[in-house]
């Protein structure tokens, strides 16, 4: 090819799995605000059944948001450590992080049993029963994800395979991680202080 | 020239299961994007039938050829097909094949997760067909959906929609909307990512810079949609409320969220198109693109205000005066970075030499088309007008001069633009006059005059009209036009099967375009460049073939 006239500028080029990865929160933010408008539109529009403050209690779901949220501060641990690879305390932080996620799916699971069994409140009760368990739901559902993701890693990091060169790939699902915290923190608001 | 690759013609021993195992499993950009239009041509032809049946009920007043739930059906799978089915795909598809060859890369950013988008779609447009034979009915019969493709509430709850066609509507729509993300996440990455060395993002071709506006608008609309299904799943399936009015729910929600997606679509569908134009408007007017930075700003600026449109959509619902004016505002100032782009286009062909062939005269029928389309759309704007007009087959007529006369015009002037490139050979231009002015004069008359029977009060939906409402010639011209679309469409179909077994050989470069796709071999070999290629502007063919003059780029003069 002919020698070119003047010389290369810089280019710009980020890396591809932060791309990737911040492609798909921006996809998750719109199904997120999506379920988070139609909460707002709805409440205090259930003409019958149980409302949100007779049922909602806030204690335990404070317990299990600080469980939540302590969980990014872990998995941040973790990352740091693979990447001076200090696998024992990978290891270590990545189980904490494991731990408190499955922490805050029991939490919600004891919290949706006593809203069916006490407070007979469904999907299909109200109009607070459809946007609370769709919305919770939704995030729920994030958040098993990221647990089958996370223990995914520890468990091949027990087998010995994850190794300071994934550092990237771990980071890449740590981001993940901080998303479906950040966005407990909308749901929580909406759920729990808005609609409350 | 060393960035030119050379394609090693593919073993003629291999048996013809190979061949189909090669294509099933490939990740390459280049399989997957013709396996994109090749899927969507397919369904463009199921979906011209669902059309010409529609059109054959209604050539005359009080016609009893198809009954009022088939033709229901029919109008709703057209739309539906004609949205999901073909226009993404397609655009999509192309976008595929074309954008790495563009910026110089050899693949996609995320291979394997492209082929997982195809098969994505693939799925969820069988998914949705086969609620023809598998979806129970009204009557314990199989039954497509038949809601519309906008599919309001409450229309589609389980009592107006018992049966389960509204839940293969949902479903297909759903994973065929996946795999359209997962496949805009891809070209944003390879976009940002895979430039080759020296293209700047105001060296790269206009056409991925629309394809990147176009697949931001994918991340933000589509989910929206998606959200907004689950929902209605959600009714349908466990009992909620969200569309449900007698539990306080809302089906004006729907229509928000429906359309806070829907008219954003309509700029995926059509951003794509103008991109084509972008490449094929210069190279057949022998000049650099006129005001290129403007083109992309108007592009960014487009993209930005779809997302405050939508409720144009809406006006008829009787929202309060202040949103009808809000969202009209809205309407007009959109026209403005539009219109912007036509006279763009104006600007480059101006002082060219111009050369009519096919793409450029597709390209040419595009900007009347579509600028016609825009027009009416204005006036669509104008709440009143809107009141008046709106759910009539005015409105069918001014979305068909956007997305045929616009977006399909630009599908076929970049498949005859690009065929060589993808094929080795050209698409016959006599054939392809002839398609072109078949293809217009069948478009128009059938749509032309949809804009009279529309202002006349015939309403769109409804599977037959009154005779003496001075409707029926109108009616009878619209579907004698269907009749000069088809046959342009076999024309079509007779010129691709004869080209690629006859066609001329194209050779690298046959249009002397300036892009780098054209600096390969034609078809490109799997790897796409030998080397990869080096650019010192936006036009790099242009610099090889005249050293001593090179393209002046943007940043090359500040
Ligand atoms: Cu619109």
């Amino acid at each position: 090819m002919t020698q070119l006239v003047a010389p290369l500028p810089q280019v710009w080029r980020p890396d591809r799995a932060k791309v990737g990865i911040v492609c798909l929160i921006v996809v998750e933010s719109c199904i997120f605000l999506t379920f988070v408008v139609a909460y707002l539109f709805f409440i205090g529009k259930s003409s019958n059944g149980p409302q949100p403050a007779d049922v909602l209690d806030l204690p335990p779901v404070i317990i299990n948001s600080v469980a939540l949220l302590s969980s990014s501060w872990t998995v941040v641990l973790a990352v740091r450590s693979l990447e001076r690879a200090k696998h024992g305390a990978f290891l270590g932080w990545l189980l904490c992080t494991v731990l408190l996620g499955g922490f805050f799916v029991a939490g919600t699971a004891r919290e949706w049993s006593a809203l069916m069994t006490e407070d007979r409140l469904f999907i299909s009760t109200n109009l607070f029963g459809t946007t609370f368990y769709s919305l919770v739901g939704l995030h729920l559902l994030h958040v098993v994800v990221g647990l089958v993701l996370l223990s995914g890693i520890l468990l091949l990091g027990i087998g010995g395979r994850v190794r300071q060169s994934h550092v990237n790939a771990v980071d890449m699902v740590s981001w993940y991680w901080h998303f479906v915290d950040a966005v407990w923190v909308v749901v929580f608001m909406t759920v729990y202080v808005i609609g409350r | 020239m060393a960035i030119a690759g050379h394609a090693e013609p593919l073993p003629s021993s291999l048996t013809l299961g190979a061949r189909v195992h090669s294509w099933v499993v490939s990740v390459d950009h280049k399989r997957l994007g013709m396996m994109y239009v090749g899927f969507g041509l397919l369904f463009f032809l199921v979906a011209g039938l669902e059309a010409a049946a529609m059109r054959a009920q209604l050539a005359r007043a009080g016609s009893q050829l198809i009954d009022p739930t088939t033709f229901n059906q029919l109008f709703t799978m057209h739309g539906t097909t004609m949205v999901f089915l073909v226009g993404m795909p397609i655009l999509l598809g192309m976008a595929n094949y074309l954008v790495p060859l563009m910026i110089g890369a050899r693949d996609m950013a995320f291979p394997r997760l492209n082929a997982f988008g195809l098969w994505l779609f693939i799925f969820g447009a069988l998914l949705l067909y086969y609620s023809y034979i598998g979806a129970q009915g009204l009557y314990g019969t199989s039954a497509a959906p038949d809601v519309g493709w906008f599919a309001y509430a409450p229309l589609t709850s389980r009592t107006y929609s018992p049966g389960n066609s509204t839940d293969y509507w949902i479903l297909g729509i759903m994973v065929s909307g996946f795999g359209s993300i997962t496949t805009a996440i891809n070209l944003i990455a390879t976009i940002l990512v895979m430039r080759c060395p020296g293209m700047t993002l105001l060296r790269m071709p206009l056409f991925p810079w629309m394809m990147l506006v176009t697949s931001v608008l994918v991340l933000i609309a589509v989910p929206v949609l998606t959200g907004a299904q689950a929902m209605l799943l959600l009714d349908r399936s466990f009992g909620a409320h969200f569309f449900d009015t007698e539990q306080g729910g809302s089906a004006v929600l729907w229509q928000h969220l429906f359309w806070f997606f829907g008219h954003p679509e309509v700029y995926i569908l059509v951003l794509p198109a103008f991109g084509f134009l972008n490449e094929i408007v210069p190279v057949f007017s022998r000049k650099v693109v006129f005001g290129y930075s403007l083109m992309v700003a108007a592009t960014v600026a487009i993209g930005f205000i779809s997302l405050g449109v939508w409720a144009h959509h809406m006006f008829a619902l009787g929202l309060s005066p202040e949103m009808n004016s809000f969202f009209a505002a809205s309407t007009f100032l959109i026209a403005v970075p539009t219109g912007i782009k036509i006279f763009t286009w104006l600007g480059t062909m101006i002082g060219g030499r111009i050369e009519f062939a096919t793409p450029m005269l597709f390209a040419t029928g595009f900007l009347a088309m579509f600028t016609f389309g825009g027009l009416t759309g204005i006036m669509l704007a104008v709440v009143p007008f809107d009141w008046q007009l709106s759910d009539s087959y005015f409105v069918v007529a001014h979305f068909h001069y956007v997305l045929f006369g616009g977006t399909v015009f630009g599908i076929f002037g970049a498949i005859f633009y690009w065929f060589p490139k993808a094929t080795g050979r050209m698409l016959s231009e006599r054939l392809g006059r002839w398609f072109f002015w078949i293809l217009f004069l069948g478009f128009n008359l059938t749509f032309l005059p949809m804009h009279v029977s529309g202002i006349l009060g015939m309403p769109r939906r409804i599977y037959t009209f009154q005779p003496d409402r001075g409707l029926d010639l109108w009616n009878l011209l619209s579907t004698a036009g269907v009749a000069l679309q088809a046959a342009a469409l076999l024309l079509f179909l007779w010129n691709v099967v004869h080209s690629l077994l006859r066609g001329k050989p194209a050779g690298n470069n046959p249009w002397n375009a300036w892009t780098l796709e054209w600096a390969t071999s034609s078809p490109p070999p799997d790897w796409n460049f030998d080397r990869i290629p080096t650019v010192g502007s936006a036009r790099p063919l242009w610099d090889v073939a005249n050293p001593h003059d090179p393209d002046p780029s943007p940043e090359a003069h500040g």
